[in-house]
């Protein structure tokens, strides 16, 4: 646990650290559901999670009683949709301790949040001969979006590599920064190793030259507490359906002075102040960057998320997460012919693996089969599945509703796998 | 093992996939084609020797899971020495009995080709899995393109 400590040190538990996973589970409507006739075991968490009934029925009730248009309506229902609309900004807004609420733009998720800053920052400021930064193990939506932007502007993208542990080499960043670096885009937690990036460090570093980071937080807000403010990271773009919220929304958020300097990513609807055939003009932030209808059911369920995350509590998560990585950790190790890919000390709960002689497409149907369900597949990062020299791999990503008695299920699903197979 | 997992796995499956047959290089091979599942990251090459109009040698290479392996295995062995336009019927009905809609006709061994298809009837459990069935079907894929002479590698995901 020591490991952990720095990504996980956000100062003292204000509520009494009881965390009860049962009183978790129950209000998981979709943990009661069978599957190929066993009990559902859920260790997809990193493509998606389960959505809790307090995010179903808000999602609900915004349907059954609410339902309007945001912005500009006089009548009630506007006016409730949006303060709903604006009540789950200013939620999120607190969650990763944004200083504004207008720092907070809503968008459909991780991807379009990067996209948003590659087309209206990275226009704006790449120009060619530039150079952007990311790590070797970023998802392909940290990855394309820049390499768009260089073929569109003539700028070049730079890889920061990884060790065998799946660890970031800082020293071969520091190298990489130059006077050409317009921008460092990097995952604070890595979707098939786990990997907890040193953004203290990385982004110190950057600021040093003045090279703005962008930090995909996808797989990092679910699980720990994250504070942009402390972090002082430029962007910071999440998903809410990783975060127990529902699909299609998402948050980028931007420092107030770099958003006001943007131009528009989308025109339309809703990010105007006044239009003419001659001229428009924007509206501000972020207002300037949610063009058209957004999805208002989404922000609302993803509020709804948010309060149901900070009452279980993130740090009780977190901890509840970090014993059971090391539970699974332990006993995968002791699989045989197993090799974890990635063992970074700072980790996420997240498991990838490969066994020996046994395709990972095969294994993902024998566990589903079981009611176990887990990804196999290049999990969106086909250049680390190249680094580690591996075709696929399974991974495993846990969640604040997986237990003990879930890792034992696929500790016995891999032998039943060698079993099968034989 | 659960009832429906063998259908899937089945022995013979296991066995090729255990010890692939004509899993080597054809140097003097005439037509080579690869084919790649970019979503599971499988890929195979396919080597094939023909000489007047029959198949007088093919091979493959790559990695894959175990249907992919044991369906190109089975393909080599079940094509040699069959002639070109018999090697498009097994072709077409591999793919029916894979993503065919009518289940009598299958287990009827029925028509248009299906009762040739002889051991590699066993593949019939992988309809029962569609996220399975191109991964049975790439090594096919790669052959045809082998047979009508096409160089560019064939990929899972342009054939739907």
């Amino acid at each position: 646990m020591s490991a952990t400590a720095s990504f996980l040190d956000h100062g003292s538990c204000q509520r009494p650290a009881v965390f009860d996973v049962d009183a978790v589970r129950v209000q998981f409507p979709i943990l009661r559901k069978t599957v190929h006739g066993r009990p559902l075991v859920y260790l997809d968490n990193a493509a998606t999670s389960q959505k809790p009934q307090a995010v179903i029925d808000a999602i609900l009730r915004f349907y059954t009683s609410d339902c309007s248009n945001i912005h500009r309506g006089v009548h009630l229902l506007a006016e409730r949709a949006t303060a709903d609309y604006e009540s789950a900004r200013a939620k999120v807004q607190r969650f990763i301790g944004a200083r504004h609420a207008h720092e907070v733009v809503f968008v459909r998720g991780t991807t379009e949040a990067i996209n948003l800053v590659a087309q209206s920052f990275g226009r704006q400021r790449v120009q060619a001969g530039d150079e952007i930064l990311v790590s070797a193990m970023e998802h392909h939506s940290n990855i394309i979006p820049w390499q768009m932007l260089c073929r569109a502007q003539g700028s070049i993208l730079r890889v920061v590599p990884v060790d065998d542990a799946g660890e970031l080499m800082l020293g071969e960043y520091e190298r990489l920064l130059s006077p050409k670096t317009r921008l460092v885009a990097v995952t604070h937690a890595s979707n098939v190793l786990g990997t907890v990036a040193p953004l203290a460090e990385i982004i110190a570093m950057a600021h040093r030259r003045n090279v703005p980071v962008l930090v995909d937080g996808a797989q990092a807000v679910p699980h720990f507490p994250v504070d942009v403010e402390r972090l002082d990271c430029d962007f910071y773009a999440f998903s809410g359906h990783k975060l127990y919220g529902p699909t299609g929304i998402g948050v980028l958020y931007g420092k107030a002075e770099l958003l006001d300097s943007m131009p528009p990513y989308q025109g339309g609807g809703g990010m105007i102040r006044s239009v003419a055939f001659e001229e428009t003009v924007y509206d501000r932030p972020p207002q300037r960057f949610e063009a058209g209808t957004p999805d208002i059911a989404g922000a609302i369920g993803l509020g709804a998320a948010v309060d149901f995350v900070d009452q279980v509590g993130l740090d009780l998560i977190a901890a509840h997460e970090q014993s059971l990585l090391s539970y699974a950790t332990q006993s995968l190790s002791a699989v045989p012919g197993i090799r974890l890919i990635g063992t970074a000390g700072q980790k996420v709960a997240i498991l990838s693996f490969v066994l020996d002689g046994v395709h990972p497409h095969d294994v993902g149907t024998i566990l589903d089969h079981q009611g176990i369900a887990t990804r196999t597949g290049h999990h969106c990062a086909q250049p680390l599945m190249e680094r580690f020299q591996v075709p696929a791999t399974t991974r495993a990503s846990l969640a604040l509703y997986n237990t003990r008695e879930e890792i034992d299920a696929l500790i016995q699903g891999l032998h039943k796998v060698s079993e099968v197979l034989r | 093992m659960t009832t429906d997992l063998r259908d899937l796995y089945q022995q013979v499956i296991l066995d090729h996939q255990r010890s692939p047959r004509n899993f080597r290089v054809i140097p003097q091979a005439d037509r080579i084609t690869k084919g790649h599942n970019p979503l599971c990251g499988d890929q195979v090459t396919i080597y094939l020797k023909l000489e007047a109009g029959k198949v007088a040698d093919v091979s493959f290479q790559g990695v894959g899971c175990a249907i992919s392996v044991s369906s190109a295995s089975m393909m080599t062995e079940r094509i040699k020495g069959k002639s070109v336009d018999e090697v498009r019927l097994l072709f077409r009905s591999f793919h029916k009995l894979l993503t065919g809609t009518d289940r009598r006709l299958v287990s009827a061994g029925g028509t248009d080709g299906l009762d040739l298809l002889g051991k590699l009837e066993v593949f019939a459990g992988v309809r029962e899995y569609p996220i399975r069935v191109k991964c049975a079907t790439l090594p096919w894929h790669a052959l045809h393109a082998a047979i009508e002479g096409s160089e560019a590698t064939v990929s899972t995901e342009l054939h739907e």
